[in-house]
């Protein structure tokens, strides 16, 4: 059995910066708690020294030309914000009061 | 109902090119095709008449004038709704990016508008591709034109079901799991995913940025050719892309030959839970195969059946990650709680309001498994089991040049039947999701009907990476094989669809 509470999954959509009722917290726990028990079947899997892929198709140190390219203007790149003001994103305050 | 929107892409490229019918003809026959039916099947999110028709009388105009065109150009298009198109809107299927209209253009549209290709709108599509019935877009499910009242498949839905009810000669999809090759399957039609990396990802709202990869959905397997040699090809903006060039799929799907060639059945592909209509007609086909000269060997993938449990925890782990840039702050839907609140509460409430239940789930179950404590045993253990499945295809690969499999296990289900189920929906990708972990190419192409309920079945073939080529010319060999047995297209049994 996965080791899924509410109070993980409560926790957990914290991180995710998702709101949660509840009665979401129940099902959730219900839903991902057969998921995980489900997945954790890979541990079977890998029982030797398996190296872990990332990448289906390796490449690194991957660059492009060291040229200026045209790039957005500020008022394109502010225009699908929510809301901005004096050319930048304007967001709710990020301390709390207290 | 104009007989031209019936005609494979290819058939259509060439009477454009012989001047024998207009660009402006072709599209405003499948705007008016759209016009007559998509209100029953619900393929488009957005359609764009005026714009595809001022794309086609330009190229019209420039044909009259004699200017040298690309050979798609006039050729009319339809785009799954999370590729970026700066002159209409991209919601992914989500209501977070509800009336989003990007910036820029993904790296794929920006070629079918360079060729000259009209768009006539985005497809819908499973809430950022998270799924496989289109049962989870924000904006209401597909219908499949054979049986409207069953999943037309996901999270391509709208692409598949655009082409399968003749709305668009072809399409652009996404594949994360099986997310073009599925809905191919249950729709007739056909569908590919390229080797990872063959064709940009720029502009792709990414969904899992290892396994996600752009590609054709068609009638025909020289149309998807046709379009994977337009978008194809190195691209600066996606780290990822291939350098080098994989070649003329054109011509590989113009070869048809298969005598000689070795294809491997993948022993664990072909037996519990895939339905016997499914498996009858799979069998058939490697018949014909070896009729026509090609061997068939017995290949065994054992690490498979831990894909779906590595991919449920590779595909939520990367897209936890790639969703959280749906934080209210530069695009997209803000939702700001009453009274005074932080950014971190306007964040949560934006994302609570925002996303839909799949994406929820899988955003909770990818922080779960790269949180700290369980990452090694969830997360990294899924790692190496991506290694196990590479191991197995080098291993089957070194006794066959192709190997094949039935695309998915059934054919379309209802709607809703699996809708409350997660896990018996992931279960559907079960064929097509190893190809994804190890970056290999897969094309789906129709396979007949299943006797038990008279839908289409699909039939799978897998390449190495960066053969791609070899499933156009094995699945253009079969494709011609069928029609000749059966005296028509496939699609050609799909019922007709009532018009308005």
């Amino acid at each position: 059995m996965s080791e899924l509470t509410p109070d993980l999954v409560r926790h957990l959509a914290g991180l995710a910066r998702i709101l949660v009722t509840d009665e979401e917290v129940n099902r959730l726990t219900e839903q991902l708690s057969l998921i995980v028990d489900s997945v954790a079947t890979v541990n079977a899997a890998v029982a030797g020294d398996v190296p872990a892929t990332s990448h289906p198709i390796p490449m690194a140190n991957v660059f492009r030309e060291d040229v200026v390219e045209p790039s957005l203007t500020q008022a394109e790149a502010l225009s699908g914000a929510p809301e901005s003001a004096e050319g930048r994103f304007k967001v709710a305050a990020i301390l709390d009061e207290e | 109902m104009s007989e031209l929107i019936r005609k494979n892409a290819s058939e259509l490229v060439d009477l454009l090119s012989s001047g024998e019918v207009s660009s402006v003809e072709v599209t405003q026959a499948h705007i008016d095709r759209t016009a007559a039916v998509d209100s029953a099947v619900h393929s488009y999110l957005h359609v764009s008449p005026e714009s595809a028709l001022a794309t086609a009388a330009e190229i019209d105009r420039k044909r009259a004038a004699g200017e040298k065109l690309h050979p798609l150009a006039g050729l009319p298009i339809a785009v799954k709704d999370n590729l970026t198109t700066t002159d209409a809107p991209t919601t992914a299927g989500s209501k977070i990016l509800e009336g989003w209209i990007p910036q820029y253009d993904a790296t794929v549209v920006r070629k079918i508008r360079e060729a000259g290709m009209p768009i006539l709108g985005k497809t819908n599509l499973d809430e950022f591709a998270m799924g496989s019935s289109t049962e989870f877009s924000a904006y209401g499910p597909s219908k499949n034109p054979w049986d409207l009242t069953r999943i037309p498949g996901g999270s391509g839905g709208g692409s598949s079901s655009a082409v399968a009810s003749f709305q668009a000669p072809i399409a652009f999809g996404s594949d994360t799991g099986g997310s073009i090759r599925f809905p191919a399957a249950v729709t007739g039609t056909v569908g590919i995913k390229p080797t990872y990396g063959a064709v940009s990802r720029y502009g792709l709202i990414a969904l899992a940025s290892s396994l996600d990869q752009v590609g054709p959905v068609s009638r025909n397997v020289l149309d998807a050719a046709l379009l994977q040699d337009l978008i194809g090809g190195h691209d600066p903006h996606d780290s990822t892309s291939l350098p080098e060039s994989l070649g003329s799929m054109v011509e590989a799907a113009k070869r048809q030959d298969v005598k000689g060639l070795r294809v491997g059945v993948i022993k664990e592909l072909n037996g519990e839970g895939f339905q016997a209509g499914v498996k009858a007609r799979f069998n058939e086909s490697l018949r014909l195969l070896e009729a026509a000269g090609a061997e068939i060997v017995e290949v065994s993938c054992p690490s498979f059946e831990y894909a779906i449990a590595a991919y449920y925890l590779i595909l939520p782990a990367e897209a936890s990650s790639n969703l959280a840039k749906f934080d209210s702050v530069r695009f997209g839907l803000r939702k700001a709680p009453d009274g005074n609140p932080t950014i971190e509460r306007v964040m949560a409430a934006t994302r609570e309001a925002g996303f839909g239940p799949e994406v929820k789930r899988r955003i909770i179950l990818g922080t779960y498994a790269l949180s700290s404590g369980y990452y090694d045993a969830y997360y990294g253990s899924a790692q190496k089991v991506r290694t196990l499945i590479q191991r197995d295809f080098a291993a089957a690969f070194a006794k066959a040049d192709v190997l094949a499999s039935p695309t998915a296990p059934t054919t379309a289900f209802k709607l809703g039947e699996k809708l409350e189920d997660p896990l018996a929906m992931y279960l559907n990708d079960i064929a097509t999701i190893p190809a994804n972990l190890a970056g290999i190419p897969g094309i789906s192409i129709p396979n007949g009907l299943a006797d038990e309920d008279g839908l289409p079945v699909g039939i799978q073939l897998l390449a190495p990476a960066r053969e791609d080529s070899r499933l156009y010319q094995v699945g253009a060999a079969l494709e011609t094989m069928h029609e000749e047995q059966w005296g028509k297209r496939m699609i050609d049994f799909a019922p007709e669809l009532e018009v308005r």
